[in-house]
């Protein structure tokens, strides 16, 4: 899966797969955290697992660790086969989120934990952990209390506990979450740094996608369960294969726009030069393009778009501007300044803007005719124009625009209801993800401010339900 | 003076004036009389007589050891039960609801006579004699809860993540139990131990029921004293028994981490 391992010039021998996950599932009850999911971790290699909270990434680090068992798939690691194995026959050892260090012992006696289980004798036990210890910087440590340790230092012990074992993969939970920014960053490199020296593999779960493209080799970006996209941090960044993954990783523009032709694209209501081939003609896509990648000037012929600055921030290194184009609000980020009102000119290169295939254009449900003018999807019955040619009781599949779907402050008004998930700036409109209490999400196109988590009340007007035939 | 007094009267501090007056009435004043009636004879002069009887009366040490045995036995005999309940209790796996937890502390409702009468009547029942096996079920079977409901608590918030890493360094089921739990639940077992012993050492009641009068409890000798009016060497027996409810206490706050305290009973 992870696609750099033949430009690197090492044997094959080097990069056979650690980890092998393969279509695995995990359900908690109704609630899928994990759903068919296929991975590869090679040997030696720092994995990142990205995403939001809720998008089963920690499900998958523990299903790896054995503390939870896959509902369905399997994993092996170094071909063994581990799904049913428990945690403590597993070659693998893990860095908790809260370090977990056990309060009752001391600085040493933690990281000699897994060697006194497995009968090391003294001396080496004694050699081991000063060793770990130096590797983590906490020399002279050792007969410390644990909670007379500082949250950093913790997590350098909790590291040592682990790494002290020598497993054949390290994984880590979120562990510098609770660290403040500075520690952040320095811990970040000595991780870095740490996994060179050891050579073993690491298998970080974080929901920091800087962390996550300071760290990696190979960053899964997952979301709801499944994985979006498996890259370098720099195809990832580069070559978002998702409106998801653009807006996770790093800021961006996302734009509809429409690819004319090869190496055509319009959008902003502008005709761009830009370099993908394969979507065919009058396709709708989404369009992105960072924040950085776009040149900002006093208006000239040299400009593709001209607009107006809405807002600028300073943000130390830059300065970070809104850029209104022809009723889409554009993000750049440049060194030079311009003022709130200032009329300037905007370009970007071919090979700045990416092309994103729509994962749909509109709504479609499978729904079932009740009568002429009603239809039943989404779990709840909606009024629609009159329809021919099908049945009473047949199956149709239902299509409804997104703009066309309305959200409601009230509940109780809508047809049903729904919890707003996933919020994506569209330039001139907000792409929101709504996932009704029947468990079907619902996008909806809006110029309305909603908040992630807003509880809503969603309708669909009659004339906007396209009832078609199941043909086949 | 009256000022702060005024002040004092107006600050929430005051509120714990009702209590204060209580227990000087009903705690320090008669532990005071305790230890002077310990100190004094019939006529109120300063002696040690009350110690000295004690002490060479190989009787009263003997009663005064068997307690302690009976009280050790009790105790061990209660954590041994009441440990794998409280864990079955506070493992989500096996106890889904908190009526579990309820039922196993039931029995601190009733009044602790008439459980044991109850007992009485049931080992008659079964015809069962009465002694020492039937003091020690008896003692057990009242003071059991105490011991489950601080080792519980203790359980039940203890972080699952300690016992995820045990797992993961390698430990198996029974190592996980003896390297992480057990001294994880340290606290709880502590205060299950001071819950049960304390009461144990000094009860009688339950010694003369079970037992027909038979057995004699140190307890019991201090009730008979008193009883007969000998006030002054059952006070000296009184502060003895007090010493060494004292001595225990100050042998388990001693652990260190006492924020991580063995919950809701102590």
């Amino acid at each position: 899966m992870c696609t750099f391992a033949p430009q690197i010039g090492m044997n094959m021998q080097e990069y056979k797969s650690i980890i092998e996950i393969s279509h695995v599932s995990k359900s908690f009850g109704d609630k899928t955290a994990l759903d068919d999911v296929t991975l590869e971790v090679k040997k030696g290699e720092f994995v990142t697992i990205l995403g939001p909270s809720g998008c089963g990434k920690t499900t998958l680090l523990r299903l790896i660790a054995g503390f939870q068992t896959t509902t369905e798939g399997v994993i092996r690691i170094s071909g063994q086969e581990i799904t049913q194995t428990p945690p403590h026959k597993r070659p693998v050892n893990t860095v908790f989120q809260k370090y977990a260090l056990f309060p009752h012992l001391n600085v040493f006696d933690n990281i000699a934990f897994g060697l006194k289980l497995k009968k090391t004798p003294k001396q080496l036990i004694e050699k081991k952990v000063k060793a770990a210890l130096k590797m983590v910087g906490m020399t002279d440590y050792e007969y410390r209390d644990v909670d007379s340790l500082s949250g950093g230092q913790q997590q350098r012990v909790a590291i040592a506990r682990a790494i002290v074992n020598e497993p054949e993969v390290l994984l880590l939970d979120e562990p510098l979450a609770a660290l403040d920014l500075k520690m952040r960053k320095d811990m970040q490199m000595e991780l870095k740094e740490m996994h060179k020296r050891l050579g073993i593999t690491f298998v970080y779960v974080t929901h920091d996608q800087e962390e996550a493209l300071t760290l990696s080799d190979t960053i899964v970006v997952m979301s709801e369960g499944k994985i979006q996209q498996i890259g370098t941090p720099t195809d990832i960044y580069n070559e978002p294969i998702n409106s998801f993954v653009a807006d996770f990783i790093g800021e961006s523009n996302i734009l509809n726009g429409t690819m004319l032709c090869d190496q055509r694209v319009r959008f902003c209501g502008v005709e761009f030069e830009c370099v993908d081939k394969g979507f065919g003609e009058n396709t709708p896509v989404d369009v992105v393009i960072r924040p950085e990648d776009l040149y900002i000037f006093p208006v000239s012929d040299a400009a593709q778009l001209t607009g107006v600055v809405k807002s600028t921030v300073f943000k130390g290194v830059h300065y970070e501007m809104v850029v209104l184009c022809n009723g889409y609000e554009i993000l750049v980020q440049d060194y030079h300044h311009f003022e709130v009102d200032a009329n300037v000119g905007l370009l970007v290169k071919p090979f700045d803007i990416h092309i994103m295939k729509k994962e749909r254009v509109c709504n479609t449900f499978e729904g079932k005719l009740i009568d002429a003018t009603h239809v039943e999807f989404l779990g709840c019955t909606f009024e629609c124009a009159s329809v021919d040619g099908v049945n009473e009781g047949e199956n149709v599949i239902v299509e409804v625009d997104f703009d066309k779907v309305s959200l409601l402050d009230n509940e109780e008004d809508g047809t049903l209801t729904g919890e707003v998930k996933f919020i994506l700036y569209k330039g001139d409109h907000y792409h929101l993800t709504v996932f009704s209490d029947w468990d079907e999400n619902v996008f909806v196109d809006t110029n309305d401010v909603w908040d992630d988590g807003d509880r809503v009340g969603i309708t669909i007007p009659p004339d906007s339900i396209r009832v078609i035939k199941i043909t086949d | 003076m009256n000022k702060k007094f005024l002040i004092f009267l107006s600050s929430r501090k005051s509120w714990t004036l009702p209590y204060l007056i209580f227990a000087a009435i009903f705690v320090v004043i008669p532990l005071l009389l305790i230890v002077v009636y310990a100190f004094t004879d019939d006529n109120g002069h300063l002696t040690l007589a009350n110690f000295e009887k004690f002490f060479q009366h190989p009787e009263s040490i003997n009663t005064f050891v068997y307690s302690i045995g009976i009280a050790i036995i009790t105790t061990v005999a209660c954590l041994l039960l009441g440990y794998p309940a409280a864990w079955i209790l506070s493992n989500s796996k096996l106890n889904r609801s908190k009526t579990m937890v309820v039922l196993f502390i039931l029995p601190m409702w009733v009044n602790i006579l008439v459980r044991t009468l109850a007992t009485v009547a049931l080992f008659d029942f079964f015809s069962i004699p009465l002694g020492e096996g039937a003091l020690i079920f008896g003692m057990v079977y009242n003071f059991i809860p105490f011991m489950i409901y601080p080792i519980y608590n203790t359980l039940q918030k203890m972080d699952h993540s300690y016992i995820e890493a045990a797992q993961d360094l390698g430990a198996n089921p029974l190592q996980v139990f003896l390297k992480a739990v057990l001294p994880l639940s340290m606290p709880g077992i502590m205060s299950g131990i001071m819950m049960v012993f304390m009461p144990t050492i000094s009860t009688f009641a339950i010694a003369e029921l079970l037992t027909m009068n038979n057995i004699k409890l140190f307890g019991t000798t201090i009730q008979e004293n008193i009883n007969n009016s000998m006030w002054n060497y059952g006070a000296a027996l009184s502060l003895i028994m007090l010493l060494l409810i004292a001595a225990t206490s100050l042998f388990s706050t001693d652990d260190k981490d006492n924020t991580n305290e063995g919950g809701g009973l102590w």
